[in-house]
């Protein structure tokens, strides 16, 4: 019999614009011991599959049909005290953000012997017991003596695991994870699934492991389920799955992620979920965005960085000796040579952020030099002075919820750069550029009356994108401008990317931690560590044979579900 | 911890200099200090050896310093309307503004911690919407009106509790209380309502924004999905993280408890130092003005260093910085 | 033409926003928000045409007469027809006086609210956004108000006036006193919020965006932050009202506020104050009811306001 079985369950939420169906018809059955993943991109459905099952959906939201049972008992028609009982006793929950989901100003001894005594009825002395020997198990070093430390005192992977100890603190029969690792980065990633999956099979647990991640799907789920605008689309072994997909959601998903053993062109089969207004063509060599001709030709490398460093303080003191610094960027050297797209790769805090804010001006750089064309931007003071290269380098954001002015027209956030450097002499001509631009981004002028707000995540950054190119740049930097989004509007995103750089021959420095996605889309890669570059090789070289020891530590923990198939 | 309170210190004798400044300037420039002292048939040669005993011909850095030791030791001068010493008459109305203002402060806080509570976690109730009506009304209606309401209703309507003064008080030493005699504590429960009431009001809706803030929290959440009581979400979990800031701003609200104070002490003609102060301004006293100054600035700063002790002690994460100093 | 038509097509979109702006449906969707908003209104404008609405004129000496004064109101034996809410002592209409006073202080009100609030979101943005030593400076002095309560700054304001000025000097300019010792007491809070508005603002991407372009520091705080920020000000802005409101009332009533020359709300209240004892309560009771009607539609309009913007702030 299988441990958990949710059977055409749906969920609605009310709202004055109408109800919503978030869940639709969705049956899934879990067996002991296995685990079965939940996919799906956002909007998809899937943790509000995993608060039905834990009776916790956010109000409004409510079952509008179907049942849920453990152990062949159904749980979503009990009272709420009978659940309370379940939750945390035979139901175990793990959330995204290890860095909110403890009390911060209780002790982990605290929060762990409460929810032990709670559910076991050991005395303290034993619950104490039982949450050191938990800590332990959970890989924790030194667990007698950090149990009695407060949240803040532990870094984010640590605080996973102390969650997934608090999950597993009453020897529940299921657990349902919801992005648990999202939040973490990839080398703490593995450390955690690693242990999940062990800790599954140790313990005979079955678990819901909800992601929109498909490397994770592939490294740890025994099954998994698709899920499309709240139905389910397709379920099966997960090599089966992966490896030759049935439904034609589930094939453009597969072929939208980037593929770490190979690089090829274009994405192909992206336009299942938005489907996006088909890019106008603009001749752009006739356009007034080819005609940059007031850039001088320059024959060396476009942007020349010589010992950058940047340096924080992290701790201000009026003593010089008490201060405490944080040296972010630490003399780093490079150049990008005109028409190349460069990458760097790096975890987070590696440094490579900072790398793009110093060379587009948002910081100081506190040393070295940084060279534009054969001009020192370093040693440029005024703005009159700068301004004209400011023109010349433009950068797309991360986060598409808040690089774009909420309170801005979205022709008047692209028509912003234009009109600042006084590119064009009127405002018609001005807005007509803008709506040549909404249209080669590929969302129309009927985009430029709207509001950032009443677009999807994919299509503001094409948004950003449309503002970059406004001041005809030959240089782009991108930060993580993907990492945000799903995978399949990923997909959209670099292929736009692609087209327009080469379209423009603009030279661009391209930053992210997805190795595959440095793969599709850089010609030469950075590899940074804590503010240093570790190794810079062609793409291929580096992919093929790294060198530095790190970069094969990274290498190593790529996703490998594709590597399987050749 | 300790170069934190040294730090906070340091802060706080910044604060009470500038105060010290601020009065220092009333006492010396707004207004002659001498002609408001001197009576109208004083000789000039009198005039000029009260100005020489005031030391108002030493250079004003002097006279600065010497106000701001004095200050330090309570000595304000002469009151220019009462004829007798500052620091006496000040001390003399002390405990009468003091008892009032710590009675009313345990009922705001005993009823608006409750309230905010109740509000944040059942916030549909009847009981709920009833609260934050009250608590409206409570912003909207001016303190004096409340007293004079009070007065009109119990006072005078119903006869059932005196409009005016202190009723009988007890010497403790240099201390007088009210708080021991049955007039005395009769003739404290309509001004202490009318001053608590905003206060009451203040936390009650702090509270309820601070519970609900922090009801919406991931912990909160995973509390829930370990199956964690109610009981123990609220007020183990919730309400321990409301506190924090709960604490700073009561902290900073004592200012305007002693501000209300003085409404209060007006309507029901209550023999404080707040009453003392509106006869000041009415009268140009501005001794009596400069020493209330500094005094309130003195309780402000001695509270403010007390709650950064608590907070400090509350939350483990200030703990653990302050550690690093 | 041609205009026209894109002219109706902005208003059909701006109806489309309004109709699918949440806040604007909350309001219509929520009575208290609604009758409060209508409440205050109707106060605004019977204060603001008090000349035209009132039935007598208060300050024209030559209209009174000492034999109509301390009437009780119309339904009380002994009223009088004319004076709907009886008179004072001086033999005025108290429904003249209330609507005449209403007027000064909502004038007050709005004006120092106003003040405060230009300079505290102007300082706010500035702390905010320079940051560093300017911030600290600031805030600095924001603390140290802080200590100093909105009527005690008042308070000291009023009695350092009074001390540089003749007497008759002082009762005509009490209302700039007034207006100006509620302004200075009021910025902080503005300047509070914008402040730690404009630093969790000023790390998001779009201000970094507004950096690559090469826009100047100016423009960033005013085209970008500033609109980013402006919501919760209102918030404040409607809260300070009443507030501003009732501190007005209170010094009047302390009698260190207006002159009876000039009667607000609150002097209204203090003079009736006197003849609480011998029973003319209507001397009092209603100049109040005025005060809290007004007060409390304000604030009734502002909590929801909160509630719609941001439930957070206080």
């Amino acid at each position: 019999m299988s441990q958990l079985q949710i059977e055409n369950l749906t969920v609605e939420f009310p709202s004055r614009k109408g109800d919503f169906i978030a869940v639709q018809d969705f049956s899934i059955e879990l067996q002991a011991g296995e685990i079965l993943g939940v996919v799906g991109e956002s909007g998809a459905g899937k943790s509000t599959v995993g608060n039905a099952v834990i009776g916790l959906l956010q109000k409004p939201g409510h079952m509008i049909g179907g049942t849920i049972s453990l152990d062949g008992e159904r749980i979503d028609d009990l009272d709420e005290e009978i659940m309370r009982a379940i939750r945390g006793k035979r139901i175990g929950m793990i959330f995204q953000d290890p860095l909110t989901s403890l009390n911060p100003i209780e002790t982990i001894a605290n929060q762990l012997i409460e929810t032990i005594v709670l559910h076991l009825k050991l005395s303290k002395a034993d619950a104490r017991k039982k949450a050191v020997d938990l800590l332990d198990q959970v890989g924790i070093p030194d667990p007698s003596v950090r149990i009695d430390q407060y949240p803040h005192q532990f870094s984010g992977g640590m605080r996973q695991r102390v969650v997934i100890a608090l999950a597993l603190c009453a020897d529940p029969e299921v657990i349902i994870a919801d992005e648990p690792t999202t939040a973490l980065d990839v080398s703490v990633q593995a450390q955690i699934l690693d242990l999940m999956r062990g800790l599954c099979r140790e313990r005979n647990v079955g678990m819901i492991l909800i992601t929109h991640d498909m490397g994770v799907i592939a490294e740890v789920t025994d099954r998994v389920a698709v899920m499309y605008r709240g139905k389910l689309v397709e379920i099966g072994e997960t090599a089966q799955v992966l490896g030759s997909p049935k439904h034609d959601y589930t094939k453009s998903l597969i072929s939208a992620v980037p593929r770490p053993d190979k690089r090829i062109n274009r994405f192909p089969l992206v336009t299942y979920i938005e489907d996006v207004g088909e890019r106008k063509e603009v001749d752009i060599a006739n356009h007034w965005l080819g005609q940059t001709q007031d850039y001088a030709d320059f024959d060396g490398p476009l942007l020349k960085l010589t010992d950058l460093s940047m340096r924080f303080i992290t701790k201000h003191s009026i003593f010089p000796s008490k201060r405490i610094y944080l040296d972010a960027v630490k003399k780093v050297n490079f150049d990008i040579k005109s028409g190349e797209v460069f990458g760097i790769v790096g975890e987070s805090g590696s440094g490579k952020s900072t790398i793009a804010r110093m060379v587009t001006g948002i910081y100081k750089p506190t040393g070295g030099k940084i060279e534009f064309a054969g001009a020192d931007l370093t040693a440029m003071t005024t703005a009159k002075e700068i301004n004209p290269w400011r023109r010349q380098m433009q950068m797309v954001f991360q986060d598409p919820f808040s690089s774009l002015n909420g309170r801005m027209r979205v022709e008047d956030i692209i028509a912003e750069p234009i009109q600042f450097h006084k590119q064009v002499s009127t405002n018609a001509e001005c807005y007509a550029i803008v709506h040549d631009l909404l249209d080669i981004v590929g969302l129309g002028k009927v985009a430029a009356r709207k509001f950032p707000h009443e677009f999807s995540g994919g299509q503001r950054q094409r948004i950003s994108i449309a503002r970059a190119l406004a001041t005809r740049p030959r240089f782009l930097v991108c930060d993580e401008p993907t990492s945000a989004l799903d995978v399949s509007i990923q997909a959209q995103v670099l292929n736009l990317l692609k087209d327009l750089q080469e379209e423009m021959g603009l030279t661009m420095m391209f930053i992210s931690h997805d190795l595959p996605v440095i793969r599709q889309m850089c010609d030469r890669v950075a590899v940074m560590r804590n503010g240093e570059i570790c190794e810079i090789a062609e793409t291929e070289d580096l992919f093929n044979n790294p060198k530095h020891e790190y970069s094969q530590h990274l290498l190593s923990l790529m996703p490998k579900f594709f590597m399987d198939k050749n | 911890m300790i170069s934190f309170i040294i730090k906070r210190l340091l802060q706080s004798m910044l604060v009470m200099l500038t105060v010290a400044f601020i009065s220092f300037g009333l006492f010396r420039f707004v207004g002659d200090p001498v002609s408001n002292m001197a009576g109208q048939d004083t000789s000039i040669e009198d005039r000029q050896e009260l100005r020489k005993s005031l030391g108002l011909d030493d250079p004003v850095y002097i006279q600065f310093f010497n106000f701001t030791i004095n200050a330090a030791q309570g000595k304000f001068g002469q009151s220019y309307m009462l004829r007798e010493p500052v620091r006496e008459l000040m001390a003399k109305r002390f405990p009468a503004t003091l008892e009032l203002a710590l009675v009313s402060s345990v009922i705001a806080m005993l009823l608006g911690v409750p309230m905010g509570v109740y509000t944040a976690i059942r916030r549909n109730t009847l009981l709920s919407k009833a609260f934050m009506t009250i608590s409206l009304m409570g912003v909207s209606l001016p303190t004096f009106l409340i007293g004079i309401l009070l007065i009109l209703l119990f006072g005078v309507t119903l006869r059932w509790l005196p409009t005016f003064g202190r009723g009988d008080v007890v010497q403790l030493g240099w201390w007088s209380t009210g708080l021991l005699t049955a007039s005395g504590l009769k003739a404290i429960i309509m001004p202490a309502i009318t001053l608590g009431i905003f206060q009451m009001t203040l936390i009650m809706r702090l509270v309820r924004a601070e519970m609900m803030e922090i009801l919406r929290t991931d912990y909160i959440k995973f509390g829930r999905a370990r199956g964690l009581s109610n009981r123990s979400l609220y007020f183990r979990h919730a309400l321990k993280n409301t506190l924090i800031p709960v604490i700073t701003i009561t902290g900073l609200q004592i200012g305007s408890i002693i501000a209300f104070a003085l409404i209060t002490e007006s309507v029901f003609q209550w023999p404080g130092m707040g009453l003392l102060f509106i006869q000041a301004v009415g009268n140009a006293d501005v001794p009596i003005m400069a020493a209330y100054l500094v005094l309130i600035a003195f309780i402000f700063v001695v509270i403010n260093l007390i709650v950064d002790v608590l907070y400090v002690i509350v939350d483990p994460r200030l703990r653990a910085s302050s550690e690093g100093d | 033409m041609e205009n026209q038509e894109i002219e109706r097509g902005r208003i059909a979109d701006f109806l489309h926003r309004l109709n699918d702006n949440d806040i604007w449906w909350s309001f219509w969707h929520s009575p208290v928000a609604v009758l409060s908003a209508a409440l205050a209104l109707f106060m605004i404008f019977i204060s603001v045409f008090a000349s035209v609405i009132a039935p007598f004129n208060p300050f024209d000496l030559a209209s009174l007469d000492l034999m109509d004064s301390s009437l009780p109101p119309v339904w009380q034996s002994g009223g009088d027809p004319r004076f709907l809410l009886g008179t004072d002592d001086q033999g005025r209409d108290i429904l003249s006086t209330i609507l005449y006073g209403s007027r000064i202080s909502l004038l007050v009100g709005f004006v120092s609210v106003i003040f405060s609030l230009i300079l505290g979101v102007g300082l706010g943005l500035i702390s905010g956004y320079v940051g560093g030593r300017t911030d600290a400076i600031i805030m600095r002095i924001a603390d140290v108000q802080l200590s100093f309560p909105a009527i005690l700054i008042a308070l000291l304001l009023d009695g350092v006036a009074r001390t540089l000025l003749p007497k008759d000097v002082h009762s005509e300019i009490a209302i700039y006193v007034m207006i100006f010792a509620i302004a200075v007491s009021g910025w902080v809070q503005y300047a509070r919020t914008v402040r730690s508005m404009v630093m969790t603002e000023k790390v998001k991407e779009y201000v970094q965006a507004g950096q690559v372009i090469g826009l100047g520091q100016f423009t960033i705080m005013w085209r970008h932050i500033l609109p980013n920020v402006i919501g919760p000000v209102f918030v404040i802005g409607t809260l300070h009202l009443a507030l501003a409101i009732i501190i007005e009332a209170t010094l009047s009533f302390l009698g260190v506020g207006l002159p009876p020359t000039t009667p607000s709300l609150g002097t209204l209240i203090r003079i009736g104050n006197e003849y609480l004892f011998s029973g003319e309560w209507w001397i009092t009771i209603f100049p109040g009811a005025a005060l809290v009607a007004i007060a409390l539609s304000v604030n009734l309009f502002g909590d929801w306001l909160r509630d719609a913007i941001n439930p957070k702030l206080l």
